[in-house]
């Protein structure tokens, strides 16, 4: 129990990646949860997290197989219900650094209420959103945020209507403390993000844009050939972009992730994804504080106050 | 002063008058006089019936004995009223008989309007027909002597009249009456002293026929808790540091006496945003190494299911409480039933096995949280304690339990976990095996839904999938190997044997003690495991000619077989005809109410009309 709290030390052999790789993804070529895969291995990696330390839990769908794809500890859950167990796992167990997949079907959709309540909880842990604007595992079928008139299998004749906003959605519950957006064909700010994401003390939620080779294959097509449609956003407490990213973003707006109205406001505007830090407040409230309190009570102090609450009921 | 063996009280109130209080009190003072006690709610079917209605009884009956009580008894023979309109809910389910000395509020024959007036006057006229002995209490014009506001008083004043009518300790009462009032308030506190002082002494001077009841003997100290409360207690002397729940009745309330006392033993109580995610909170804690457990009822097990299929498929210890209460969908929220038997056992789609108990008495509340705790450890799996709204509400005196560190779950072990030690390491006799608790070195595994082998690892093949199944199932077997069998009420042979579970094991007794007595051949079995059964009971059965079952769930009537040519049984039934393959039967009824002696009685002498040879 002496190591629950304490700080993991670097180790004599410092972790490589391959202290954190497990199975072979089984994800299609071309498929964007390989990039997410390669970013989350370096962050462990760069942060030294000792694998047994480390859970990553996820709901179901092709993204959320990512927990095998890792050999830390991972639980890979129900449909929709990342975020319970996730909060579950964070509640008790201060030690642990949490993970969670999800991708736009089983966050924003069967999950959509643990999502929102999960934001207001703040609870401490990283949260990547695999948005392919489409359901991969089960065949083509529309997804919150399949844009309007998308053919898929459920709506042969097109999306009726439009998209769910995850940013806008995130950014309008109480409590939140860290949203930002990347894409899974910018590799360094994708890494960049998922580290930013990790360091902060709170539920951070990333939704990475990319697509499925096979359902969605050219949904982000128009901001790759013309990345004017990207908003790169910058500021000295933002995401600090590599020159990859810098060269390729020329379309850049200086945003202070402090400022939520302002932050709600890029979400408005249709026509440009902002990618970077949209918001950031590392001292919003956090549940995990309240409800690890106690666990460390030594079984000798709980005996004494389950006696002391049964006298209450003497006769 | 009449010497009494037992008495069963009622105060019926319009809903907001206060008899529940008035009950509570009553019977927490009857046991700290040393009485046995089983107390049950009286509920309204609505929040806030109209005033005066005849559905609208709010109130507690009280059943105070010098001897342990397990039931809540047939007839009443004392009711204190504060109207006579609330009594005919009461004479609907058969409260009342000849004899039953009703108490009643006088003050509705002096009512401004006429139509109250006549009420009153036929109602008392029939009362008395019916042979009840009326008492006519100016309640309200005493109290008005003392205090303006009756309406917060007036409980009390009958408090202190209840006193007196049954000789009570007036320290202990007033003991009692500091422990409630002294918070609002010296002002308050001196205000009730006096009106309980009031009403004693008024009935002291008017009602000269009083009673007692002598305390049960036995020895040792006792403590008076209703279901829940003992629910909440076991939880912590289990060493559960983790409750996730989501609002429901008639379960809440044991979060209620959780969310006051849990955070000084170290635990947390999680009000989820929902039943499903109460569940997934409740495995996330107990996958990361703590034991976690969730209170719900019929409703909240319906959205639980799948998450119960994962903690089955993934083995995940963890206890759900289901505190039952009548259904379908949201049914009778306040009210008993045993009607989620069969959900329990088979919701969960796919073959999900799980361990389900049922405690028989609000005492069995308390242990039944730790053996459920250890239970779901050793099997490493989902638990499953079928309480109900009886127990729920009741009060009952039992003895203290005594706690130590070995209810308690041991600390998480955080020590390397052994190398090439798989996370599913099945023993082929039982299947159980021992889980790596992530911060365990070498022990990483990633825990899934989806069929897999010993080591986690998705697996569709048929071979894997079979033998993870039936690894799955072996431990229920094996557990079940290793359980005492059943205790029988009554003698090892004979013509009838009635089988019950749950809250109604007192008063299926106390018929089978009455019909013994007249000279039936009859024993009576009470179940506490249901999944697995106890081993043995294949024998009982066995032993007896003809068996049956009471329970408080719904089955047709046998006329069905003659004239539909089917016949659906209750839930236990169905059960112990599949694993006995005798022709079991049964009396089962959903009056949402808990089952009386009286009721048991006729059911077993209307199952079984002729009486057979022993």
């Amino acid at each position: 129990m002496s190591s629950m709290n304490s700080t993991p030390s670097t180790p004599a052999t410092p972790y490589t990646l391959a202290d954190y790789k497990g199975l072979k993804p089984r994800w299609c070529s071309g498929c964007g949860d390989h990039a997410v895969l390669s970013s989350v291995l370096k962050v462990c990696q760069t942060e030294q997290l000792p694998p047994e330390q480390t859970v990553v839990v996820s709901g179901i769908g092709c993204s959320s197989r990512f927990p095998h794809y890792m050999s830390t500890y991972g639980f890979h859950g129900l449909h929709g219900r990342a975020f319970p167990i996730a909060c579950g796992v964070r509640s008790r167990r201060p030690d642990l650094h949490i993970f969670v997949a999800t991708g736009d079907g089983d966050c924003l959709s069967i999950g959509a209420s643990h999502w929102l309540h999960a934001i207001r909880y703040n609870m401490k842990m990283t949260v990547i959103l695999f948005d392919n604007n489409i359901y991969g595992l089960t065949k083509k079928q529309t997804s919150p945020t399949s844009a309007k008139g998308l053919a898929s299998n459920t709506h042969p004749e097109g999306n009726l209507i439009d998209p769910l906003d995850p940013l806008a959605v995130t950014l309008g519950i109480t409590n939140v403390s860290f949203v930002a957006q990347t894409v899974d064909w910018l590799p360094g700010h994708l890494t960049d993000t998922l580290l930013a994401a990790h360091r902060h003390p709170g539920f951070s939620f990333v939704r990475v844009l990319q697509r499925c080779p096979h359902f969605t294959a050219d949904v982000f097509e128009g901001c790759r050939r013309d990345p004017t449609l990207l908003t790169l956003l910058v500021h000295p407490q933002g995401i600090p972009a590599d020159e990859r990213t810098l060269e390729k973003l020329s379309n850049q707006v200086t945003h202070n992730p402090a400022n939520l109205a302002e932050a709600r406001a890029l979400t408005q505007d249709t026509t440009h994804y902002p990618v970077g830090l949209l918001y950031h407040n590392p001292n919003a409230d956090r549940y995990d504080l309240s409800s690890a309190q106690g666990a460390n009570l030594s079984t000798h102090e709980r005996i004494d106050v389950v006696q002391k609450e049964i006298d209450r009921f003497l006769i | 002063m009449v010497e009494l063996k037992e008495h069963i009280v009622e105060i019926v109130s319009d809903s907001g008058e206060g008899a529940q209080t008035v009950g509570q009190v009553f019977g927490t003072l009857c046991a700290k006089m040393g009485n046995g006690i089983w107390t049950v709610e009286i509920i309204p079917a609505e929040i806030e019936p109209p005033a005066r209605s005849r559905a609208g009884a709010s109130g507690n009956r009280i059943r105070l004995a010098n001897r342990p009580v397990e039931n809540m008894g047939d007839e009443a023979q004392v009711v204190v009223a504060f109207n006579e309109q609330v009594l005919y809910s009461r004479i609907d389910v058969g409260a009342y008989t000849s004899g039953t000395r009703i108490y009643l509020e006088s003050k509705w024959q002096n009512h401004s309007q006429e139509s109250v007036r006549l009420e009153y006057t036929q109602a008392v006229a029939d009362f008395k027909n019916r042979g009840y002995t009326v008492f006519e209490i100016p309640m309200e014009e005493e109290c008005l002597k003392i205090f303006s506001d009756v309406k917060k008083g007036k409980n009390i004043w009958v408090l202190g009249m209840l006193c007196a009518l049954y000789n009570r300790d007036l320290d202990i009462a007033h003991h009692e009456l500091k422990k409630r009032f002294e918070k609002k308030g010296p002002e308050v506190l001196s205000k009730n002293l006096e009106l309980f002082e009031a009403g004693y002494h008024w009935a002291h001077n008017h009602l000269p026929e009083t009673f007692s009841v002598p305390k049960d003997p036995a020895p040792g100290p006792k403590i008076v808790t209703n279901g829940n409360q003992a629910l909440a207690l076991g939880s912590m002397a289990a060493g559960f540091e983790l409750c996730a729940m989501y609002p429901i009745t008639p379960a809440t309330s044991a979060t209620h006496y959780l969310a006051n006392a849990f955070s000084r033993v170290g635990g947390f109580i999680h009000q989820a945003e929902d039943e499903i995610a109460a569940m997934g909170f409740a495995l996330g804690a107990s996958y990361a190494g703590k034991t976690a457990l969730t209170f719900t009822s019929g409703p909240g097990l319906a959205l639980k299911t799948e998450f119960m299929g994962l903690a089955v498929m993934a083995e995940i210890p963890v206890v759900i409480v289901d505190v039952q209460r009548g259904g379908p969908s949201t049914g009778l929220p306040t009210r008993v039933e045993q009607s989620d038997l069969l959900a329990a056992l088979y919701a969960s789609p796919g073959d999900a096995p799980k361990v389900i108990m049922a405690p028989s008495n609000i005492e069995e509340c308390y242990h039944m949280m730790i053996t459920a705790r250890q239970i779901a450890e050793q099997l490493r799996g989902p638990v499953m304690v079928l309480s109900d709204a009886n127990l729920s509400t009741g009060q009952q005196a039992y003895t203290r339990p005594q706690v130590d560190a070995s209810s308690f779950a041991p600390p998480i072990p955080q020590t390397p976990w052994p190398e090439g030690k798989p996370a599913f390491d099945w023993d082929p006799n039982t299947g159980c095996s021992e889980r790596p608790i992530p911060g365990q070195k070498g022990g990483a595994y990633r825990l899934t839904g989806l069929a897999h082998d010993q080591n986690s690892k998705i697996a569709y093949t048929s071979a894997i999938n079979q033998h993870s199944t039936e690894m799955r199932s072996r431990k229920l077997a094996s557990f079940r190997k290793n359980l005492p069998a059943p205790t029988l009420f009554g003698p090892a042979q004979g013509d009838v044997l009635v089988i019950g579970w749950g809250s109604t094991r007192g008063a299926i007794e106390e018929a089978v003690t009455s019909l013994q007595s007249e000279g039936y051949s009859l024993s009576s079995l009470h179940l506490r495991y249901l999944s697995p059964f106890e081993p043995g009971i294949e024998q009982i059965i066995a032993s007896f000619q003809r068996v049956m079952t009471i329970e408080i769930n719904y089955s047709d009537p046998a006329s069905f077989q003659e004239e539909f040519g089917m016949r659906r049984y209750s839930q236990l039934c169905m059960l112990l005809r599949s694993l006995t393959l005798r022709d079991i039967e049964t009396w089962s009824r959903v009056p949402g109410i808990p089952l009386t002696p009286k009721m048991v009685r006729q059911g077993i002498l209307q199952t079984f009309p002729v009486r057979g040879q022993a």
